[in-house]
């Protein structure tokens, strides 16, 4: 079932932006329109890219956050986070319990 | 005469006419207008449900660029526990089920939750808990929320400490009943903030509370209660997902800051939530199982709407087995599944799932 909604449904997660967006609705309760568009200005894309996973998994790699397939050395967990709250300029909690925002 | 393959809401397979498809679409909307109080849908979304519908296709979807977030309540344990959660009985520790969530099911967020997906039997080994949600903060790239049930019946005897409101309404025992869910409401309180307090200290992204208000109108102040206290003294992002579509009056005159719990539906749950401080609500349609799925989507999407309307937070609708249109069987079909998520984003115009 939850692979139903991924597909018909889903941003994909780091194969694409779903996770910073989703950060946006998390820390600043941003309805959808509003937490897309923050994050495509954060990126320097276009709303309708922010899904396409061909423009994605390049940009994610240039910009160090983590991309989806296993590649060594690029950045994964806490590393991509650190990164990733940077890019966004948000908080993400576990980075601040370890001293790392 | 054309005719369209759908399905009933239990999930079995139906044959309809065009008309047919039609009229359910209708009478699912009048249904939701009748009940909720909220308008109809218009002609050009009943259009757009029809096509879908009608289309051939067994797997449907959004338009590109209308995707929207996932969260998803239960947590891994879809992949690792037993038919008790839907689970498919992986071997699988919860670490690696998070981490094929996020690379291989390609999910927004997750949740790490225990398999009895209750607060008050995770309390005891809170400590192994807080672990799991560690490690996936260490090693994942993607949100980690941790969610449970308030499950406001493990307060009551024979499973909890508290006299059982249950037993005490047939006897007309209506002031006891009362004072004893809200003693149990206490108390769930309690369990709900000493969990989530946890998971605060660990940096988790969120705490779920799942299945809000399943026991009616205590329960939700219950949960309301520690979403307020919660918002106030955490970095936690609060997402509350409905257990039922309108809020039982099991006590019937319990209040939130002054306004009534007891009967509210999703367009009414939301502002409260949205007053306790909450992030995210997910609003439950609950699906009838005798008439037609187009019926209950149509139905779902409507009432869903008003509340997205409505709603200054993102609404992540419940779209799972007999919840948002979806038949309630164990294994949700496809083909209605992926109807239900589409017309939840394009009709229901949700900020997630």
């Amino acid at each position: 079932m939850s692979i139903g909604h991924a597909l018909a449904s889903g941003m994909g997660g780091i194969r694409t932006t779903g996770d910073l967006v989703a950060r946006m609705q998390l820390r600043k309760k941003m309805r959808l329109p509003e937490a897309k568009k923050y994050v495509a200005d954060k990126l320097g894309v276009g709303v309708v890219d922010l899904t396409d996973s061909t423009v994605m998994r390049g940009l994610r790699e240039e910009l160090d956050i983590g991309v989806i397939t296993a590649v060594p050395g690029a950045p994964k967990g806490i590393e991509a986070k650190v990164r990733i709250a940077k890019l966004l300029d948000v908080d993400i909690p576990c980075l601040k319990r370890l001293g790392l925002e | 005469m054309r005719t369209i393959h759908t399905r009933m809401g239990d999930g079995y397979m139906v044959e309809l006419s065009a008309e047919d498809v039609r009229a359910d679409l209708e009478a699912g909307s009048a249904d939701a207008v009748r009940r909720g109080k909220v308008p109809p849908l218009e002609d050009g979304e009943l259009d757009y449900l029809f096509e879908l519908f009608a289309h051939p296709s067994r797997i449907m979807g959004v338009e590109p660029g209308h995707e929207v977030v996932l969260t998803k309540d239960g947590s891994v344990n879809t992949l690792y526990s037993a038919q008790l959660s839907s689970g498919v009985g992986l071997p699988l520790s919860r670490e690696q089920c998070f981490r094929v969530f996020e690379r291989a099911f390609g999910f927004d967020t997750m949740e790490i939750g225990h398999p009895d997906y209750s607060f008050k039997p995770v309390k005891p080994i809170v400590a192994l808990e807080a672990i799991g949600v560690e490690q996936a903060l260490l090693s994942a790239i993607i949100p980690v929320f941790y969610g449970a049930m308030p499950n406001f019946g493990l307060y009551a005897r024979p499973d909890g400490p508290f006299a059982n409101p249950a037993d005490l309404l047939p006897r007309g025992q209506i002031p006891e009943a009362r004072e004893a869910q809200m003693e149990m409401a206490e108390a769930c309180r309690e369990d709900m903030l000493y969990v989530s307090h946890v998971m605060d200290e660990m940096g988790a992204d969120g705490i779920n509370f799942d299945t809000t208000a399943s026991a009616g109108d205590a329960e939700f102040l219950a949960t309301l209660q520690a979403v307020e206290e919660l918002a106030a003294t955490t970095d936690l992002a609060i997402e509350v997902g409905m257990a039922a579509e309108f809020v039982l009056g099991f006590h019937g005159e319990v209040e939130y800051k002054g306004t009534r719990l007891a009967g509210m539906w999703p367009h009414q749950q939301v502002k409260v939530v949205e007053q306790a401080g909450a992030h995210l609500f997910g609003p439950v349609v609950n699906t009838n199982s005798r008439k037609s799925v187009p019926w209950n989507v149509a139905r779902a999407v409507a009432l869903v709407k008003e509340c997205s309307r409505v709603a200054e937070i993102p609404i992540h609708a419940n779209v799972g087995m007999g919840v948002g249109g979806v038949p309630m069987f164990e294994v949700p079909p496809s083909d209605c599944l992926t109807r239900a998520s589409a017309a939840m984003v394009e009709i229901g115009r949700v900020d997630g799932l």
